[in-house]
């Protein structure tokens, strides 16, 4: 069963039809890929489920477990089991590693607040005594930030997870320690939906949906999709959308 | 137990600190309570020379030369009354190549209708280093007027960094002025954070004038304000000699009907000096907010804490 279904999604931002009748369903319990070149539309379509500013007044229905979540806000969906990591995680000034990490914990789980917080940054290499008492602020690196973005979805642990871009800027052991922690979370059943147009993250998952220009052209195996995306995207064969959807 | 002693523990019961400064020889303490030493503890090389005046205290503190305190001072001014004005004039004076760092609680936990007038010029000498910093404690009434008022030298290779926090009870009225100079090679750091509610009224205006070649000077305030509070930030920064570098740092945060006005003047006369400025008013930053709220946070809690770490 899909745990997220999209149905007939579009989103007009400006005046420019930025997502076209989208429709897909997640299922629960794997990962999939929303791949597409830049400017595709796929971190529009991630921002539409989560519910961001700018981007809530889309016709079509977005199902989360069967229920619409259209009108819900971003922590109703939060609460729900959504959550979204940022392509480019936001700084916050003063506010401590363990503080931002540990925000997401359920209320049932606040005993052990301060273990789930410390196994979350370990599970990313980050030694607890380095880093909870810092701030998530400019003094991380960029591949520090999205790794503590992580640890603190990691520490949230809700159902579904949608990750923007999980590699960019961050180097090449960060992504291995990144894909374990992904393979882990499947393996406790989380799902999860990882945007890109990298292979390399690409290849870690189960199912994609090839997005261009706004719409979902085509949806198969990650296995299929990978020779497809790497021979037509990289470079993208054509000036904005292939003549026909169904380019498989 | 006398009326000093019991005083003294009320005071820094009050201020958050431990009493095991007291039993440190080598912990360097002051407590004044309205025009009233309480306490007094110096450490070798530390002058502290205070008088009783009217509704308050004249003090000379001079380090001397070479001296390195190696534990914060504790200061303590405060008023356990609820009514009354309480006047500190300061004069201090750094030595070359000595350091100390003071750590003064400012603490009127039940003030309805206080004034707090606080006059300091200070002096930092050559190569000298002066950290202060200064953390308000008021009640919940909102009846307390805070002046404090500073004219801050610093010679040659000097450093001096103060922090201003109000963030506990009330600000009711607070009128900073601070204005520095800086010689050659000297650094400043200035900050001040107020967390202003209810109809609290800020008035923060720093001054840094960096004067001396290769002076370094950053301003930075991080003001809160909520309900009908209202908040004027000044901050004016001049850079005068060749590799003078500066910057000014103003976020200041409004909720519900607060207003905040915030002035950042950089002046810049010397063409191989550098200043910079950011400065951002209003409501908290919107990806922060989602960021938090995608966790799971409503929005006043994700508010919240963004503004916590702000002021910390
Ligand atoms: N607020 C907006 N107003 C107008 N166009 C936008 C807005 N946000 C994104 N777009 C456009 O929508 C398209 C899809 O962007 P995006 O979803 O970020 O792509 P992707 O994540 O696939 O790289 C791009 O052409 C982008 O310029
Ligand atoms: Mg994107």
């Amino acid at each position: 069963m899909g745990i997220i279904e999209i149905r007939d999604l579009s989103l007009t931002l400006n005046g420019v039809q930025i997502l076209k009748n989208v429709s897909l369903d997640i299922w629960d319990g794997h990962i999939h890929a929303l791949v597409g070149t830049n400017g595709a539309g796929k971190s529009t379509l991630a921002s539409t489920i989560m519910g961001l500013e700018g981007y809530r007044e889309v016709t079509g229905d977005i199902l989360f477990r069967g229920e619409n979540i259209n009108t819900l806000s971003i922590d109703e969906r939060a609460r729900k089991g959504i959550t979204f990591g940022w392509q480019e995680p936001a700084r916050f000034e003063g506010v401590s590693i363990f503080d931002f990490v540990s925000a997401g914990i359920s209320s049932g789980k606040q005993d052990d607040k301060e273990t789930i917080t410390k196994d979350a940054l370990i599970q990313l290499g980050l030694q607890p005594e380095e880093y909870l008492y810092r701030s998530v602020d400019q003094t991380l690196s960029g591949g520090e930030r999205k790794k503590i973005e992580l640890a603190s979805i990691i520490a949230m642990d809700p159902p579904f997870i949608m990750l923007d871009e999980p590699d960019s800027g961050i180097d090449v052991g960060t992504l291995e320690k990144m894909n374990e922690v992904i393979k882990k979370l499947k393996r406790n059943g989380t799902t999860i939906l990882l945007i890109t147009h990298s292979l390399a993250v690409l290849r870690q998952a189960d199912h994609a949906f090839l997005m261009c220009d706004g719409q979902i052209i085509e949806k198969a195996a990650a296995s299929k999709i990978i020779p497809y995306f790497e021979k037509n995207c990289i470079p993208c064969s054509h000036k904005n959308m292939p003549n026909k959807v169904g380019a498989l | 137990m006398n009326s000093d002693e019991s005083i003294k523990k009320s005071l820094s019961r009050a201020s958050g600190i431990t009493q095991d400064i007291f039993a440190n020889k080598d912990v360097a303490h002051l407590f004044i309570h309205h025009d009233k030493v309480v306490s007094l503890q110096g450490v070798p090389g530390l002058i502290i020379e205070p008088r009783e005046i009217p509704d308050g205290i004249d003090l000379q503190i001079r380090l001397k030369k070479n001296t390195v305190v190696a534990n914060p001072v504790h200061m303590c001014f405060g008023l356990m009354h609820k009514e009354g004005i309480q006047r500190i004039n300061m004069d201090i004076t750094i030595e070359d190549r000595s350091s100390i760092q003071v750590l003064a609680h400012c603490t009127f936990p039940i003030a309805e209708k206080i004034q707090h007038l606080m006059n300091a010029t200070i002096n930092i000498g050559k190569h000298a280093s002066y950290s202060y910093i200064e953390r308000h404690i008021h009640g919940e009434s909102g009846g307390i007027t805070v002046v404090p008022k500073a004219t801050i030298h610093l010679q040659d290779h000097a450093r001096y960094k103060t922090d201003f926090e109000l963030l506990k009870g009330r600000v009711g009225r607070i009128d900073i002025d601070y204005e520095t100079f800086c010689g050659p090679y000297s650094v400043l750091e200035m900050n001040a954070k107020v967390n202003a509610t209810h109809t609290d009224i800020v008035h923060i205006k720093e001054k840094g004038h960096l004067n001396g070649e290769h002076a370094h000077g950053v301003l930075l305030s991080r003001v809160a304000v909520r309900d009908d509070a209202t908040a004027e930030v000044y901050s004016e920064l001049t850079a005068s000699a060749a590799y003078a570098r500066g910057h000014v740092d103003c976020k200041e945060i409004v909720q519900d009907n607060g207003v905040v006005s915030a002035v950042p003047i950089v002046k810049v006369n010397h063409p191989k000096a550098h200043i910079t400025h950011e400065a951002s008013l209003g409501s908290v930053d919107s990806k922060q907010l989602q960021t938090l709220m995608a966790r799971g946070l409503d929005e006043e809690k994700a508010t919240d804490l963004i503004i916590q770490g702000l002021l910390r």
